[in-house]
């Protein structure tokens, strides 16, 4: 299905909807993003049980609802349109999808089931300082000691890195190169040896730390020296669901936007009636149906499977993060003077347009990676 | 009776063809076979040359037509928006004088809406219709007309009456293109093609009977009519191609094809031709440039994000889903793309690009994207126009306040036109 969704999926959505609606107003998105955590554990964690929401995507025998990326899907876009601040994304996908990429069955069985449950939050540090989105330039060092691992380097823009109850490393065994001799390790948030520091973030909404491993012991997670195919495959999957968050946050700013127009009166009419506003409006639209279109299409190709993936998860992201961006910056203009103050809450998005549009890769990042796929 | 189904008309129709089809028929005779069964125009009213179907039926007759290789009747061109706005409007005198040689193919039809004067704003029309005793005299210019110079029949949107405002004066007429009072110019384009005419009208005649609308009333009949050329405008786009089959009907039927497609045939340059970039882009080696990645990159995330957006569409309109937004961007998305395939074309192809004809690349093909692509903004209603109509009908935004719509028409500014 992917050009159109079930009435189970539609009825999930508008359910979903309904929740978010409820838990996360932009008066609670303000509250929330000026604390150093930037969630509310004990309210995530009761909300997130009652909906089962980080449990979506994981199959039924680690203790998840087994349905597939459509359904996470709608999730994110609805947590990007609602703004939700919670450590979702890093939990939910970055390190569950390297966990059920790169795990073994066992380590599947241990460390899924309290994500699943709500019980634990998670991420995947794999950038460092560089920002970098590719595994071949990893330095973080790992060596074996006893039936563990000792972790040695810092890791940068991880996501929810300071308040992960557990992190999922990528690191490199010493004097290995490029894609070779890279493993994923596990290690609790506050192990000995884990230093972990948040960064001051230009998106609030969005808390990124930087994690330093100081000879940490940490548990080897998959095959020894194996983490590079896994990895790239978990950027494809993390990249489809970044796309369909930043659609759902797109498609709010373009409604609010749309609301304040036809709200807004100047020489003596609604300034929805000049034309010049009517066509941005319409231009908007374009963008973000295109985007969305990509998007949906990228997760239902995630489930069916599909060769093309890797361009495809590309191509969403760059569409994403381009629609994204510009209906923030005509958010704001149609706004006018009020749309650039802090009470309104156009900036919110567009904050979290800015920084979703870099993360994991920009728009040109991602067009050279669709092209190396396409013309190799 | 019982309510048809799709195994059942499968059934019916399969039994009919393989007692009928015969492809040494001439290609009329068949078809006037195919108008007295009914499975000509299976959606059409019993009475008029159909099967009463529904129309999801359709698709089932199409494909015992293709597994058997029988040729269909004549549905290119303006003879469908004829055909629909008739059924639609027409008294029964059209019908029995029409349809039937519409379907045939034995006659051409063209429309005559567009003005010099009113493009974007047909229902300013000022070509004429005065009566005199009881016919109507038409004085005026129309443009834009494909194959006027063909056609048998026009439809023709004409003011009768300048004292009312400009929606309620149009009367919509079908008019006799071979009579003296009708002459017909081809229209140069900036491309080299002349794919449509300027029809200039000095006192033509129409007789009463060929009133379709009554006075006043011609702007609801046109809309009918735009309203199906919209629907078309996606058939006309997949390329109409005859069967590669040998005999006598389907050497009559590529001959059709080949007539009605000829003033078309750049309309794929208009569009960009983004199934020609991965090629160019290969045998000139720009495909290693990284500037140029970016631009074709972008142009496929555009191309195929509308794609899949046109067929999220169609998807939602399989499920009976109410129509959404995605469904009415199409036109304003393939502007976007035919500029920016021109753009990567250009990119491409560097100084060759400066060279036309035998002398540039592929014969000529790039230049020809180059300076067609500019059609796909204006054609079938402007990008401005489009942007209107997604704002005012898909997201509700007001309408302009109107300075033309509530005085008599002969008040309201407009063109002077040179004749």
């Amino acid at each position: 299905m992917r050009f159109s969704f079930t009435p189970e999926q539609d009825e999930f959505r508008a359910t979903l909807r309904r929740a978010l609606e409820a838990r996360s107003p932009t008066k609670e998105v303000r509250r929330l993003m000026a604390t150093d955590a930037g969630f509310d554990r004990e309210g995530w964690k009761k909300f997130n049980q009652e909906l089962g929401l980080t449990g979506i995507h994981i199959p039924e025998t680690y203790g998840g609802q087994g349905f597939g990326y459509s359904e996470l899907g709608i999730v994110l876009e609805e947590m990007g349109r609602g703004l939700l601040c919670a450590p979702f994304f890093s939990t939910a996908v970055l390190a569950t999808t390297a966990i059920l990429n790169a795990g073994t069955e066992e380590q599947k069985k241990a460390l899924l089931p309290p994500i699943a449950a709500g019980e634990r939050t998670a991420t995947l540090a794999f950038s460092e300082a560089d920002g970098g989105n590719e595994a071949g330039t990893v330095t973080t060092t790992a060596i074996p000691s006893g039936s563990a691992y000792r972790l040695d380097g810092t890791k940068s823009f991880v996501l929810d890195g300071h308040t992960a109850d557990l992190i999922v490393v990528l690191a490199r065994q010493p004097g290995s190169k490029g894609d070779n001799g890279l493993s994923f390790f596990t290690i609790a948030g506050d192990a000995p040896g884990v230093d972990r520091h948040l960064l001051k973030t230009m998106d609030e909404t969005r808390k990124l730390a930087r994690v330093t491993f100081r000879s940490a012991e940490a548990r080897l997670l998959g095959e020894a020296g194996t983490a590079a195919a896994p990895f790239a495959r978990t950027m494809q999957q993390v990249l489809v669901c970044l796309a369909n968050e930043m659609v759902g946050g797109a498609e709010r700013l373009r409604e609010d936007a749309l609301e304040y127009v036809k709200m807004r009166m100047q020489f003596g009419r609604s300034i929805a009636s000049f034309q010049t506003t009517k066509n941005k409006a319409a231009d908007m639209l374009v963008d973000v149906e295109l985007a969305k279109s990509a998007a949906y299409y990228a997760a239902a190709a995630l489930d069916e499977g599909d060769d093309d993936l890797p361009a495809i998860a590309s191509l969403a992201k760059a569409c994403a993060a381009e629609a994204y961006l510009q209906t923030a910056i005509h958010a704001v203009q149609m706004h006018g003077g009020i749309g650039f103050t802090w009470d309104n809450d156009t900036h919110l998005w567009f904050k979290r347009a800015k920084s979703s549009e870099i993360l994991f890769g920009d728009a040109n990042e991602h067009r050279e990676k669709m092209m190396q796929h396409w013309t190799h | 009776m019982t309510e048809p189904t799709e195994e059942s008309v499968r059934n019916e129709v399969r039994a009919w063809l393989e007692a009928n089809w015969n492809p040494d028929d001439g290609l009329v005779e068949w078809r006037n076979k195919l108008v007295d069964s009914g499975w000509g125009a299976p959606h059409w009213p019993m009475q008029w040359h159909g099967r009463d179907l529904p129309v999801k039926f359709n698709t089932i007759v199409d494909e015992e037509f293709a597994r058997i290789g029988a040729v269909g009747v004549a549905k290119a061109g303006i003879r469908t928006l004829a055909a629909a706005t008739i059924l639609a409007h027409g008294t029964d005198f059209h019908k029995e004088k029409f349809l039937r040689r519409i379907l045939t193919g034995e006659d051409t039809w063209c429309q005559l809406f567009s003005e010099p004067g009113s493009g974007s704003d047909m229902a300013g029309a000022v070509t004429r219709a005065d009566r005199q005793g009881n016919k109507w005299v038409i004085n005026g210019q129309k443009v834009w007309t494909t194959s006027a110079h063909k056609a048998h029949w026009g439809l023709l949107l004409a003011r009768a009456n300048w004292d009312v405002p400009k929606h309620k004066g149009l009367a919509y007429f079908i008019l006799d293109m071979k009579q003296p009072g009708v002459q017909v110019h081809p229209l140069k384009q900036m491309n080299y093609h002349a794919s449509f005419n300027q029809v200039f009208f000095t006192d033509a005649i129409v007789e009463p009977e060929f009133l379709v609308s009554d006075v006043g009333d011609g702007w609801t009949v046109a809309t009918t009519t735009l309203m199906h050329e919209r629907r078309g405008a996606d058939a006309l786009r997949s390329w109409a191609v005859g069967s590669d089959r040998k005999g006598r009907i389907y050497d009559e039927e590529r001959a059709e094809i080949a007539t009605t497609m000829e003033p078309y045939r750049w309309y794929p340059q208009r569009a960009g031709r983004v199934d020609l970039v991965m090629e160019r882009a290969r045998e000139t080696g720009k495909i290693n440039d990284p500037v140029i990645r970016q631009e074709i990159a972008r142009l496929l995330i555009m191309s195929k994000s509308a794609e899949w957006t046109a067929r999220r569409a169609r998807a939602a309109q399989e499920q009976g889903k109410p129509q959404g937004p995605e469904g009415s961007l199409g036109k304003l998305v393939s502007s976007h793309i035919a500029r920016q395939a021109a753009r990567v074309h250009t990119y491409i192809s560097g100084a060759d690009a400066l060279l036309s004809g035998e002398d540039g690349p592929m014969g000529g093909v790039i230049a020809e994207i180059l300076i067609s692509v500019p059609a796909t903004s204006i054609a079938g209603g402007t990008d401005e126009i489009q942007r209107n109509i997604i704002s005012e009908r898909v997201l509700k935004m007001p309408k302009e306040p109107s300075v033309d719509t509530s005085k008599p028409f002969k008040d309201v500014p407009r063109n002077i036109v040179a004749s």
